[in-house]
């Protein structure tokens, strides 16, 4: 008990002492706020001209305009979480190894993993957050106040919304922190990244866009195999769109996406270990 | 003259052989930069399906298949990853004095280490890229007609003239700003949706598309594509390849400009 409570301070130092650095060069700060908001403004001006041409993605798939748009909205918040507490570490674990810097990160009082996976936190992408928040609240009050089949949430939605966000970030934060320790063997991981981010390229649309010949084998993959589809997938069915047109409902899904989120934590929790136990201490 | 055309050429050989050191990582970059289109490819086919394959802006689903491949071959001449921050870096560090005692001259100097850079890219990216063409040849319409054949070449090799200007004239006015970083962003943010490669620029509404074709952005991705896959014929692409060499000669002029007053205000700092 005393040992968590610790953990929890230790965390809370970090987050201030990122929030100092951050303040201290404050128009930086704010510029990257702004940038990054413009980047996701202009995101949605995109999809804003998609829906001039089209009523919703995919025929009979049930995502119209405002329930696509809580997608995006849950894009935004979840990629924001990851981008603000664990992608500043995971770049930087690249550079420990190759510097010998990991050394004085094995010799600290405290779980590795912990130590270099929320050292330091990227306030400024919580703009990105803030910004997928309001998107969220227009699109169900816009789903909630038109006059045919309008969107009813209960407290329970709400909330399972909440967790199934927190399982998203999970899911991402594994895959990320796996391919970083893998630069513990490889020495490099340039390439890793682009990896990464091809992939996570598949969690931005919704599922149903994987059809045919050629999608349900993708789409298979990046569930069951690589869960990267039920990250967004599934919070923002439950919140938007809860039975589909075709009556299937989500639930299935999002008892997989439970085995799935404590599945690729144990499972990057063990490449974080066998690749330590390979670390070679690169420096003097 | 001899003298002087042996120089460009020893110039261009150390460039291409500075390319082609990385050849493997290179081809494997190519393909992976595919990638992304799969998923934009799914996403177009189901508002396709929503909209019961009715043509979109003129372009049917396999129109956009072939669009989007052929934006890849132009933002391939395109696209000067560096150039820009690359100059204004040197102007910052110094490293731009040895442009200004030695007799070469910085802008040709470049233009010729891109000119190397894009035929070691091409020598090695062409395999991939066949390899995706002939994979995907369905989806084109048929080899383009003559006509449009050659208007799409020259309007690539304009494109990568226009491209390397454009990122030249910003990155020269490192010599007043020294830090570039944000006015490249803001390129960056407007050629990146703007440009056309994340689609076709008919789909936009007025009064905003006849604003974005009053821009050179376009013909960084656009225009080739759309000259190669035969949307834009007759009267309009004459229109078309008047305006763009406009584009590439007003910004050699311009670049010509901010390098002559740069230098002129150039006080030569750092080692």
């Amino acid at each position: 008990m005393t040992n968590h409570a610790s953990y929890f301070r230790v965390f809370l130092t970090f987050a201030r002492n990122s929030l100092v650095r951050n303040m201290t060069f404050r128009v930086n700060f704010l510029i990257e706020c702004a940038s990054s908001v413009t980047w996701t403004a202009m995101n949605l001006g995109f999809y804003l001209l998609i829906f001039q041409h089209t009523t919703q993605i995919g025929a009979n798939t049930g995502w119209g305009k405002w329930e696509f748009f809580a997608f995006l909205a849950t894009t935004m918040l979840v990629n924001s979480l990851v981008q603000a507490f664990f992608m500043p570490n995971c770049e930087d674990i690249n550079e420990l190894i190759r510097t010998g810097g990991l050394d004085f990160a094995l010799l600290k009082p405290i779980d590795t993993q912990f130590l270099i996976s929320l050292e330091k936190i990227d306030w400024s992408s919580l703009a990105n957050f803030a910004a997928g928040l309001v998107l969220l609240i227009v699109s169900l009050v816009r789903m909630s106040v038109r006059p045919e089949n309008p969107l009813v949430l209960a407290p329970t939605t709400v909330a399972l919304y909440v967790f199934y966000v927190l399982c998203g970030v999970a899911i991402l934060y594994s895959l990320m922190i796996s391919l970083s320790a893998t630069s513990i063997w490889l020495g490099q991981n340039r390439s890793l990244y682009d990896f990464w981010f091809y992939i996570t390229n598949f969690s931005r649309y919704p599922m149903e866009i994987y059809d045919g010949r050629w999608g349900r084998p993708l789409r298979w993959a990046f569930t069951y195999l690589i869960p990267v589809l039920i990250v967004v997938n599934v919070p923002a069915q439950i919140i938007a769109r809860p039975i589909a047109p075709g009556g299937s409902t989500v639930w299935p899904l999002a008892i997989f996406a439970l085995l799935a989120t404590a599945g690729s934590l144990a499972a990057s929790r063990w490449v974080f270990q066998a690749a330590l136990r390979n670390y070679r201490s690169a420096s003097s | 003259m001899y003298s002087r055309a042996l120089t460009w050429w020893t110039i261009l050989r150390i460039a291409l052989a500075e390319r082609l050191v990385y050849r493997g990582d290179f081809a494997l970059g190519t393909l992976m930069r595919f990638l992304p289109i799969i998923t934009q490819i799914f996403l177009w086919y189901a508002i396709f399906e929503a909209r019961g394959n009715e043509k979109l802006a003129g372009f049917t689903f396999k129109d956009f298949v072939a669009y989007y491949l052929l934006t890849m071959v132009a933002r391939a001449f395109s696209s000067m990853p560096g150039l820009a921050s690359g100059i204004a870096g040197q102007i910052r560090s110094g490293e731009i004095k040895k442009f200004l005692i030695q007799p070469i001259d910085l802008l040709g100097f470049l233009l010729l280490g891109r000119v190397a850079h894009k035929l070691a890219y091409y020598a090695v990216a062409a395999l991939p890229f066949a390899l995706v063409f002939f994979l995907c040849r369905d989806f084109f319409p048929g080899w383009p007609t003559v006509t449009a054949w050659s208007a799409g070449i020259l309007s690539l090799i304009l494109c990568f003239l226009l491209g390397y200007y454009l990122e030249a004239c910003m990155g020269l006015v490192g010599f007043w700003w020294l830090e570039i970083s944000s006015l490249l962003f803001v390129y960056m943010l407007f050629s990146f949706f703007l440009s056309g490669h994340m689609f076709p620029l008919d789909m936009l509404p007025e009064p905003w598309h006849t604003l974005v074709a009053l821009t050179p952005l376009q013909y960084l991705a656009y225009f080739p594509a759309a000259v190669l896959l035969g949307k834009i014929q007759g009267w309009d692409l004459v229109v078309g390849l008047i305006f763009e060499v406009e584009w590439v000669v007003l910004f050699v002029i311009l670049s010509r400009v901010l390098f002559d007053r740069g230098t002129r205000r150039y006080s030569a700092y750092g080692g």
